[in-house]
């Protein structure tokens, strides 16, 4: 188990170095001034230029320039956003309201994700089943801002239940419809994935040699077939998680929830690139070590990878 | 694993004509061959979604390429601000955006746009991803670890994201080979997995041995043995991600730094369209319409194309 944890962990270095090499050569290895370019055709003012070459250290260089970005990342100097304020604060400030936002989103696709999964793989061939099958297809193929628009139109303005833009302070009660937004697009995925795990579950033969037994379905279901089921499912959530973290973004945009993906939005709209490289860059640390910690999770739950070689 | 017995079967020694074994029997010598190919396409047009997603996917490539056989009205000129958000009038069907410009004009001339970021994207992330995984899977070694980590690098970084990046830094060359370039060059790793994961499956196969054995080089064994047989989940993978560049694509001019307003884009329109939700939802659902259903059609033929081609799929169908 420890060796387990820390070949991963070793593993996990090059990749960390790597991505933010390739994000800080993106932007910095490309022909013409970077500092420019990064405002693409707004011009900002001299002095806030004058900053980001002093920030950036552009005489060095090109890979001294690298190590002094990732020791300014390590250390949460992630640079100064065009209204003077650290983007580190307004990271801390938004990041509890996108946390929120992103549990309840989960808590959705996994609840109705699974339950519908569940009772389609259990039926399959069914009437249920088959309109799972074909509601889960449309829904994939809605891309997310498409469908937050429809939602925020249809619930917030024709049927007026819930408030079209979340208000201050981000009360719960708001974030119903953004999350239901944010669920969809992985519900889709999930019902398919469950009900193919349940499917291939329930052919295995120790649900068969459990049926021989004489066990209950109640017992079956649950115990047998649902618990066996559940692992690809928990692995397609952590692969997943880049899905909702571009998803947090366009949602947050839409719905106006002051949240970390709105203000990437807002960075991106604005045309403030130095911001949208901060937190593009925070964003990825964040993937990286969410499936890092999935991964370690993992071995818990399945022993035949703990003692894999 | 699939049971063979049926739902109602009384005995567990079944009569022997009721037996699969018969199906091993009946198998015809003289009868037409068959391989992977022919039975996916004996599987797929026996389905009606194969069909259906098939005429949409030719009904949208017919309107990319000849916009002008179905309308008249050009897109971007005679937009009369007096027409703001109006409803359809005669030779309009589909009523004007905020700027006043025909909405059904404006989506007919958008279609060639989503299609070609995903042909172009969806070319790059198959050669790329072919390469990668072809490379990485046979050859093995130092090869394969160089290049799968190169590949785990580049998959760390949502495409989406990563194409957010370089869309900003290439703000003064925004057009449809940037946008692709910019979305492709990040999502190759995936198929690069599932090709070097089959890669290695086949490589161990008979025929591969045979070959060797018969004195064939190695790279010419990969180019007509190896590859043609692995390539099956390389195929669905790709008409998938065709769906999904079309998406990213929309997203990105959604978002501001996809194409710039001048090319005619659902994205874009979509994306001016939010202002008017309250007032005119037309002026963004028709577009959106336009780009889900396009986006469903190629899902659909992956969809079919899996369940002919993988054998795992086809039996949980």
């Amino acid at each position: 188990m420890a060796g387990y944890i820390l070949r991963r962990l070793l593993q996990a270095i090059p990749v960390l170095l790597g991505t933010t090499f390739l994000i800080y050569f993106m932007v910095f290895a490309m022909p013409g001034d970077p500092i420019v370019a990064l405002f693409g055709d707004k011009t900002p003012p001299p002095s806030v230029i004058e900053s980001l070459r002093e920030r950036y250290h552009l005489d060095q260089p090109f890979i001294v320039q690298y190590f002094i970005f990732l020791g300014n990342i390590f250390r949460g100097d992630l640079g100064v956003s065009f209204s003077g304020q650290p983007v580190s604060e307004i990271l801390m400030a938004t990041f509890p309201v996108t946390l929120r936002l992103a549990a309840m989103a989960v808590f959705f696709e996994m609840v109705a994700g699974i339950t519908i999964g569940l009772v389609s793989g259990l039926r399959k061939g069914g009437i249920f089943d088959a309109s799972a099958l074909v509601v889960s297809l449309i829904l994939i193929s809605l891309p997310i801002f498409v469908l937050a628009f429809v939602m925020q139109w249809f619930f917030g303005i024709y049927l007026g239940w819930f408030r079209t833009t979340v208000g201050p302070g981000a009360p719960t009660q708001d974030l119903i419809l953004p999350a239901i937004v944010l669920a969809t697009i992985s519900f889709a995925q999930i019902v398919r994935l469950t009900r193919a795990s349940v499917i291939e579950t329930g052919g295995q033969d120790f649900v068969r040699t459990a049926a021989s037994k004489g066990l209950s379905r109640n017992r079956i279901v649950p115990v047998h077939i649902l618990r066996n089921s559940l692992i690809p499912v928990v692995t397609y959530l952590a692969v997943d998680f880049g899905t909702l973290m571009v998803g947090a973004t366009v949602t947050e945009g839409i719905f106006n929830v002051p949240g970390v993906g709105r203000t990437l939005y807002q960075a991106i709209i604005r045309g403030e690139g130095p911001t949208v490289v901060s937190f593009v860059t925070i964003m990825v640390l964040i993937y990286l070590v969410v499936n890092l910690l999935v991964d370690l999770l993992y071995a818990v739950l399945d022993p035949r990878i703990r003692y894999a070689k | 694993m699939q049971s063979n017995t049926r739902p109602d079967q009384q005995h567990f020694v079944a009569p022997l004509d009721e037996t699969p074994l018969v199906a091993i029997d009946s198998v015809k010598a003289e009868g037409k061959p068959s391989n992977l190919w022919t039975d996916a396409w004996n599987d797929v047009r026996k389905r009606p979604m194969f069909w259906i997603s098939s005429v949409l996917i030719l009904l949208v490539v017919v309107v990319a390429l000849f916009p002008g056989w179905f309308t008249q009205t050009p897109p971007n000129n005679d937009c009369l601000l007096a027409n703001s958000n109006g409803g359809p009038t005669d030779g309009h069907p589909l009523g004007f955006t905020k700027q006043g410009c025909d909405i059904y004009s404006r989506i007919i001339h958008g279609t060639s746009t989503s299609l070609a970021v995903g042909i172009i994207v969806t070319s790059l992330v198959a050669i790329l991803g072919v390469v990668f995984g072809a490379f990485a899977g046979f050859y093995g070694g130092w090869l394969d670890a160089v290049l799968s980590r190169l590949g785990d690098i580049f998959f760390s970084i949502p495409y989406i994201l990563a194409a957010v990046v370089i869309m900003s830094v290439l703000s003064g060359y925004r057009n449809v080979w940037v946008i692709s370039l910019a979305i492709g060059l990040f999502a190759w790793p995936a198929t690069a997995r599932v090709l070097r994961a089959e890669i290695l499956r086949v490589k161990n196969a008979d025929f591969v041995m045979a070959s060797t054995a018969l004195g064939v080089s190695r790279f010419r064994i990969l180019l007509r043995h190896v590859l043609p047989n692995s390539i099956a989940p390389v195929i669905v993978i790709t008409t998938i991600s065709l769906a999904s560049a079309i998406v990213a694509e929309a997203t990105l001019s959604f978002l501001g730094v996809g194409l710039p307003t001048n090319i005619m884009s659902w994205g874009n329109d979509i994306s001016q369209a939010q202002t008017s939700l309250r007032t005119a939802p037309q002026t963004l659902i028709l577009p959106s319409i336009a780009l889900s259903v396009t986006v469903l059609s190629f899902i659909m033929l992956g969809e079919v194309v899996r369940d002919a081609l993988d054998p795992k799929a086809r039996a949980q169908r």
